[in-house]
């Protein structure tokens, strides 16, 4: 991709700074660009602007107020990183969680899932330059974080599960207005899918561009959409389902290409599915508590676990290590899905034009919150 | 004297103004018209229904402070706005908003020639602002200004020259009384050339899907990245006038300008009720309409997609249709 010098015209390359201040690196990620015209040569892709230091925080905190901590990660899917700590903790405690907390669980992660689709719909058109798709998705959005502050009072970072099971039942009524939102939501997908999917210019901008194999995406260690969109079969739920997703029925969408047509079809694909889920877990609802028997103070015997779920970004994954003597965590470690699939963004940006730079940072789905921790 | 100065001067002064108040009611229409589209209200607060945020948004703009970057070529940075917005201006002159001698300001018979000339001098308005600015994301704007400039321009000149040629005629208002005597708008005639036009017209107006050179996501606002207060309101003055120019021109080349639909069909002839300059503002408004429509609607082009567009299918196209108009003007 070198350009040589020539003898008469001396090319130089201009080293770009994108971010932090940058209407596209989707909170404070930096981008060092290499351009040749606009063609990118090299990147560098600088993190850290948001690190908060949430693990060595957790390993001075109770173990219920890591729960707290874990919102302030993947801050659009907060119900998420609840989910995968409490069962973490759960799993490393032996505690039974009851089967109407798993559902009430799974019926709030994938609720969490089309949020966060949403969100990254919305700014990944808004890239590409189609803002009309950004107002719709966040109009939708808008009714799953209602949704969510009608079960817990809060919108965005929740703190809505608790370790054994879930601190409230749901309110009465709300499944209704989750089973009317699911109804709308599937006639707004079709509203997408209008202004995109076959759009030409879309298909020009997306089709072809990032394009990374199926090999290449398990070895930068690729997960979540970005790795189906290269045709590799890995979903969490199915491969090691977690809260009730063994009795679910639900398709995991692959891609063919993996290009980020493929990704953006996968993840609309994932809307769909989500909305099968959620209808399954509201209609065998069992009844019950949903709290586990929890022990008052909570201190599991030294230890150490790792476990992961699927969220909406990919697989995350939590590590902890008890001492079994304190009532925090000796040590507390997170693979965020997010940081893994940054990694992927500096092969697939060599080589591009800095327009589809933009395009690529929307494809892999970032959350920088989550990234730096 | 009257006949030569006074009223030629003061038909400059009220159409000059009229662009510019109509400008800053444009800004308020776009963002009205993107707000319905994307199932909002837009502007609610300043005046019943947000109207008065036209005028609030021009006085916002010349409180704000005028910034100059330190490394800035400062002569070249003031410039810049007024080269963009200078021949947006201008070209009005030549522009008949109706069928009476009271409408136009001039007539000159290479009307057409002469807003195309024009209009090309205020793309040199982006380049120098991104060159000026001094800055990296300005500079790869004014590269893009420049890559699209050369792909879409050609194209459109073209395409422009098969109307010429059906008209017979470079006079704008020639052109429109030739469509009279043929009795079909040119855009029956010339359907090919008219949606290459409004291509085209898009590109030139730096308007979505074209808009690489101030693509907001990608270039944090390109070649106005460095501007701002009042200057900054030339550019964008200058890309409302050149969206209001080129509807003009595209209702005059092919909507038949002051004339009323099918003016050959005489049993419509109650339309001529209708003044002619409101059937010119009707046609303008929709393909104003149709601007932000499109803004709302698509997705941006990559620059490099542009020029693939521009070399590879319009210019063939637009050949092609002078070649096909040539034999037909021949033949018939």
């Amino acid at each position: 991709m070198a350009t040589e010098a020539s003898p008469i015209f001396d090319t130089d390359e201009l080293v770009i700074n994108m971010g932090p201040q940058h209407p596209s690196t989707h909170g404070v990620l930096r981008i060092v660009l290499k351009l040749d015209g606009e063609r990118v040569i090299d990147a560098d892709v600088v993190i850290g602007y948001i690190h908060r230091g949430i693990e060595k925080l957790s390993e001075n905190r109770d173990w219920t107020q890591i729960i707290l901590l874990t919102d302030r990660m993947d801050y659009v899917a907060a119900a998420t990183n609840n989910l995968g700590y409490c069962e973490t903790v759960e799993k490393l405690m032996e505690i039974e969680v009851p089967r109407r907390a798993r559902y009430i669980r799974t019926v709030l992660a994938e609720l969490q899932r089309i949020a966060s689709h949403c969100l990254w719909l919305g700014t990944h058109a808004m890239d590409v330059g189609a803002m009309t798709v950004f107002l719709y998705a966040f109009r939708e959005r808008e009714l799953i974080l209602d949704l969510f502050e009608d079960y817990c009072g809060a919108r965005l970072t929740y703190n809505s599960m608790r370790i054994g099971g879930l601190p409230l039942d749901i309110p009465t009524g709300w499944d209704n207005k989750v089973r009317a939102f699911c109804d709308l939501m599937e006639s707004k997908i079709p509203e997408y899918e209008e202004l995109l999917t076959n759009n030409r210019i879309w298909l020009e901008r997306t089709r072809g561009v990032g394009v990374i194999s199926g090999e290449d995406a398990v070895g930068l260690g690729l997960c979540g959409p970005p790795l189906r969109g290269s045709g590799v079969y890995r979903d969490v739920r199915k491969d090691e389902p977690y809260a009730a997703y063994d009795e679910f029925e639900f398709d995991v969408p692959l891609g063919t290409n993996g290009d980020t047509y493929d990704r953006y079809l996968i993840r609309l694909e994932e809307f769909k599915q989500s909305i099968r889920i959620i209808r399954q877990g509201l209609d065998g609802m069992p009844e019950g508590p949903v709290m586990g028997k929890v022990p008052r103070l909570i201190k599991p015997k030294a230890g150490e676990t790792y476990h992961a779920i699927e969220s909406p970004k990919g697989e995350l994954g939590y590590f902890i290590v008890s001492d079994g003597r304190a009532t925090n965590p000796y040590r507390f470690r997170v693979r965020p899905p997010s940081f893994c699939n940054l990694q992927g963004l500096r092969p697939l940006i060599v080589g591009h034009l800095v327009a589809d730079v933009v395009t690529l940072i929307g494809t892999i789905d970032v959350v920088l919150g989550e990234v730096d921790r | 004297m009257i006949e030569t100065i006074v009223i030629p001067l003061l038909k400059i002064a009220v159409l000059l103004n009229a662009v510019l108040v109509s400008v800053t009611f444009m800004t308020l229409l776009e963002r009205k018209v993107i707000a319905w589209a994307q199932s909002r209200l837009g502007p609610m607060r300043v005046g019943p229904y947000g109207v008065l945020q036209a005028i609030a948004d021009p006085i916002k703009l010349i409180l704000k402070e005028d910034i100059t970057p330190v490394k800035a070529d400062r002569m070249m940075f003031t410039l810049a706005p007024i080269i963009s917005l200078v021949p947006a201006l201008v070209v009005f002159a030549v522009v008949p908003f109706g069928g009476d001698e009271l409408f136009y300001i001039t007539d000159i018979n290479v009307g057409l020639l002469f807003i195309i000339s024009v209009t090309s001098i205020g793309v040199y308005g982006i380049i120098l602002a991104g060159w000026a600015s001094n800055s990296k994301y300005p500079l790869l704007a004014s590269l893009r200004a420049s890559a699209q400039l050369i792909s879409y321009e050609i194209a459109v000149t073209m395409t422009l020259v098969s109307v010429i040629l059906t008209a017979g005629t470079l006079s704008m208002v020639g052109i429109v009384q030739a469509q009279q005597d043929s009795g079909l708008w040119y855009g029956f005639v010339q359907p090919v050339a008219f949606v290459l036009v409004l291509i085209g017209g898009l590109a030139e107006t730096n308007r979505a899907p074209f808009d690489m050179p101030e693509a907001e996501q990608e270039l944090t606002g390109g070649f106005h990245t460095e501007y701002s207060g009042m200057r900054f309101a030339l550019f964008f003055l200058a890309e409302y006038a050149n969206m209001i120019v080129i509807s003009a021109v595209v209702t005059v080349l092919f909507w038949g300008g002051w004339l009323r639909p099918f003016p050959s069909i005489d049993a419509l002839a109650f339309l001529d009720l209708i003044p002619s300059w409101i059937w010119f503002f009707g046609k303008m408004f929709v393909f104003l309409y149709l601007f932000i429509w499109i803004r709302a609607t698509l997705p941006r082009y990559r620059y490099d997609q542009l020029m693939r567009l521009g070399w590879k299918v319009l210019i063939p196209i637009a050949i092609g249709n002078i070649v096909v108009t040539g034999i037909a003007k021949v033949v018939l």
